[in-house]
């Protein structure tokens, strides 16, 4: 097991900078998933990592080796792509045996360890059959099993469930947590589902546009989200923003109201930031707003409901499913203010109710 | 009948050049000269059945013969795997550095092109002339040429290098075909400790396989009909001593210099058999060592 830390990591492609000087300290034996958006630089750092992909500047360390000029086979990780990249010339058990040949492992010791790898991973009767006569999820199984097989000091996985159908990807995803709960290897987790994220992590890193945005545990990042771009991307359905301003330690709210944010915030443009779960259903908060229903989302425990505000902004709302609403019903609304988050011009977290 | 013809009839209209062109130029001259492989044949006086005396005598008597299928296999057995490596080689170059630049990949097509002429195979025979250019520069460095061309010893050579420097159409069959292998294998058997090599043999021949048997069935099947390099260098006759004497020059000077069609004609059915056995072994073969991508069980 290894802990990696990167240092100042920048990646260029030419004149285009995509990664541009992180640090992170990723702990020896916790699962880190990095996040975000599509072309924010997820893979490229990843692929940093594992050494498939050239630093342009900083260091990465893995343990406490600096490997920026070790190739990807001596760097002791095991990588699983979206993509699974499975030789298809060659049966499982050659896939899974490939890279411990080539490290010139005893016939034994290989022998051993896939046999081992195919119990844990139930491939066994799919030893001798070549990866086009699999299905995706058995072609997941079998790229997990050839990464385990290596017993590296680090996994690294690219979306490897992006390929999946919905409901294999959440079985393989609980396969996945037992899998990292058996090893304790550190495991770093490339994902663009929040979801994914959320449910894996011991501690989440939310990057966008090559910049981190924010590192913590999975509550950290839900319940204290530092700007709004992690406010909206942790969380489904999305957290509610409502512009408003601040005068004089009072911020309106529109629709609903003023409240007394006591010195917090200086006078300006403001962003209130209220989670579907965080509204009550009622007039009996302090700042409380009449609305009617635009839409429902039934889901069986609970329901989401799309609500129009008397200035006409749209709000979603989570009720328990066996609440009961219909498009076209009036519905009170009440904010509560010490459950909202708020965030200044510049998009980042002011710490009001925060203690 | 009417309907068809009225859904498919088109069809057919459009076919009608190829037809004729296939019945006129192909199949008639293909059965004729079945037909007069059993005859004898001056294109004077009308053929002769003679049965089978044209290939007795062949397989029997005639030492040219044999010299011939000498040099034109020793031809195909040393200019098609130097070909297929060359080309495969110049494709991993092309594959790896100057990836888009379209007009490099014309500029390497071009001795493809001009390869089968016959002012290439003049333009050859200046070359490797006891005074040509390749002598000239290996003079540079003190060696002295042998006579490329005459020399019995060397001729043929020249002419598998001349083979080579066509390497053009094997390549670009080749370059497409590793275009088609997916980089992240390379990734992973990276992260598997492959080395440059290791990548090659496990992942990179296996599945150039397709690849390679295409090419190696459409450049033998070429090697075994080469003719016109053979011919010019050669004057037209196979020399120095035969060794030049591919079969195909063994043919032409059979047919159009001592006018016995009916001998030329069994000849070429028998280098027609050839490289129908030739073909057949080598799609035989290629169930023990072709892995194709898409095919079940
Ligand atoms: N070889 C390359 N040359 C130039 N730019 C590249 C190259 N590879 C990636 N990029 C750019 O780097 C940025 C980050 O790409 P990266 O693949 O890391 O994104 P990602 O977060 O993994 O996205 P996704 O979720 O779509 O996989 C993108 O803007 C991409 O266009
Ligand atoms: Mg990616």
């Amino acid at each position: 097991m290894a802990g990696v830390t990167l240092n100042k990591v920048v990646k260029d492609y030419g004149k285009l900078e995509v990664i541009h000087g992180i640090d992170l300290e990723v702990h020896s034996g916790e699962f880190l998933v990095l996040v975000g958006p599509s072309g924010c630089g997820k893979s490229t750092l990843l692929r940093m990592i594992a050494g498939l992909e050239e630093i342009s500047d900083g260091t990465i360390a893995i343990g406490d080796r600096i490997v920026n000029d070790l190739p990807a086979a001596r760097r002791n990780l095991s990588m699983v792509f979206q993509s699974y990249a499975l030789y298809p010339h060659m049966s499982v058990r050659k896939n899974l045996a490939f890279g411990l040949s080539n490290l010139k492992m005893p016939k034994d010791e290989i022998e051993r360890r896939v046999s081992e790898a195919a119990r844990v991973l139930q491939i066994n009767e799919l030893m001798d059959r070549k990866p086009r006569q699999l299905s995706g999820g058995q072609k997941q199984r079998v790229a997990i099993g050839r990464a385990i097989v290596r017993e590296p000091e680090l996994f690294l996985f690219d979306e490897p469930l992006s390929n999946l159908d919905a409901e294999l990807r959440v079985q393989m995803r609980v396969e996945l947590a037992g899998l990292y709960n058996r090893l304790g290897t550190t495991m770093i987790y490339v994902t663009h589902d929040q979801v994914e994220a959320m449910t894996m992590a011991t501690r989440i890193v939310v990057l966008s546009k090559g910049y981190i945005e924010q590192v913590g545990t999975p509550h950290e990042l839900y319940t204290r989200p530092q700007n709004t771009f992690v406010a909206t991307f942790i969380g489904s359905p999305k957290m509610n923003m409502i512009e408003a301003v601040v005068r004089g330690g009072t911020v309106s709210v529109p629709d609903f109201g003023d409240i007394a944010l006591g010195g917090g915030a200086p006078d300006g443009k403001i962003t209130v930031g209220v989670r579907p779960e965080q509204f009550e259903i009622g007039s009996s908060g302090p700042i409380t707003t009449q609305s009617e229903v635009t839409l429902v989302e039934y889901l069986g425990s609970e329901m989401y409901v799309h609500t129009r505000l008397p200035s006409g902004r749209i709000v979603m709302v989570k009720d328990a499913g066996k609440a009961e609403h219909k498009i076209g019903d009036k519905l009170p609304l009440s904010l509560i203010p010490e459950h909202a988050h708020y965030f200044d011009a510049d998009n980042r977290r002011l710490p009001i109710f925060d203690a | 009948m009417r309907d068809y013809l009225q859904k498919y009839g088109a069809g057919y209209v459009f076919l009608t050049p190829w037809a004729i062109g296939f019945l006129g130029l192909a199949l008639g001259p293909i059965l004729a000269s079945l037909y007069l492989s059993f005859t004898q044949y001056d294109i004077i006086n009308a053929p002769e059945w003679v049965g089978l005396e044209n290939y007795e005598y062949m397989f029997s008597f005639d030492t040219r013969f044999y010299k011939s299928l000498q040099v034109t296999f020793a031809f195909v057995f040393l200019s098609v795997p130097a070909k297929l490596i060359f080309a495969l080689g110049v494709a991993m170059v092309l594959d790896k550095g100057i990836r888009a630049i379209g007009i490099y990949r014309a500029l390497f097509y071009l001795p493809s092109i001009l390869g089968g002429s016959i002012a290439v195979a003049i333009l050859w025979r200046q070359l490797f002339n006891q005074d040509g250019v390749v002598n000239a520069a290996l003079g540079l460095f003190g060696i002295e040429g042998p006579y490329w061309l005459s020399d019995p010893r060397y001729s043929l050579y020249t002419l598998v290098v001349l083979a080579v420097w066509q390497f053009g159409s094997p390549m670009l069959i080749f370059l497409a075909g590793l275009r088609a292998i997916p980089q992240d294998l390379y990734e992973a058997a990276e992260i598997d400790a492959a080395s440059k090599p290791r990548q090659f043999f496990a992942i990179t021949l296996p599945l150039l396989a397709p690849v390679i048997f295409f090419n190696l069935v459409l450049q033998m099947i070429e090697a075994f009909k080469t003719f016109t390099g053979a011919f010019v260098i050669s004057g037209g006759t196979g020399a120095p001593l035969d060794s030049l004497l591919f079969f195909t020059v063994y043919l032409y000077n059979e047919a159009f210099s001592f006018f016995r069609m009916g001998y030329a004609s069994a000849l070429a059915w028998v280098l027609l058999i050839i490289i129908a056995i030739f073909t057949a072994i080598a799609f035989y073969s290629s169930r023990y060592w072709v892995h194709y991508e898409n095919e079940r069980g």
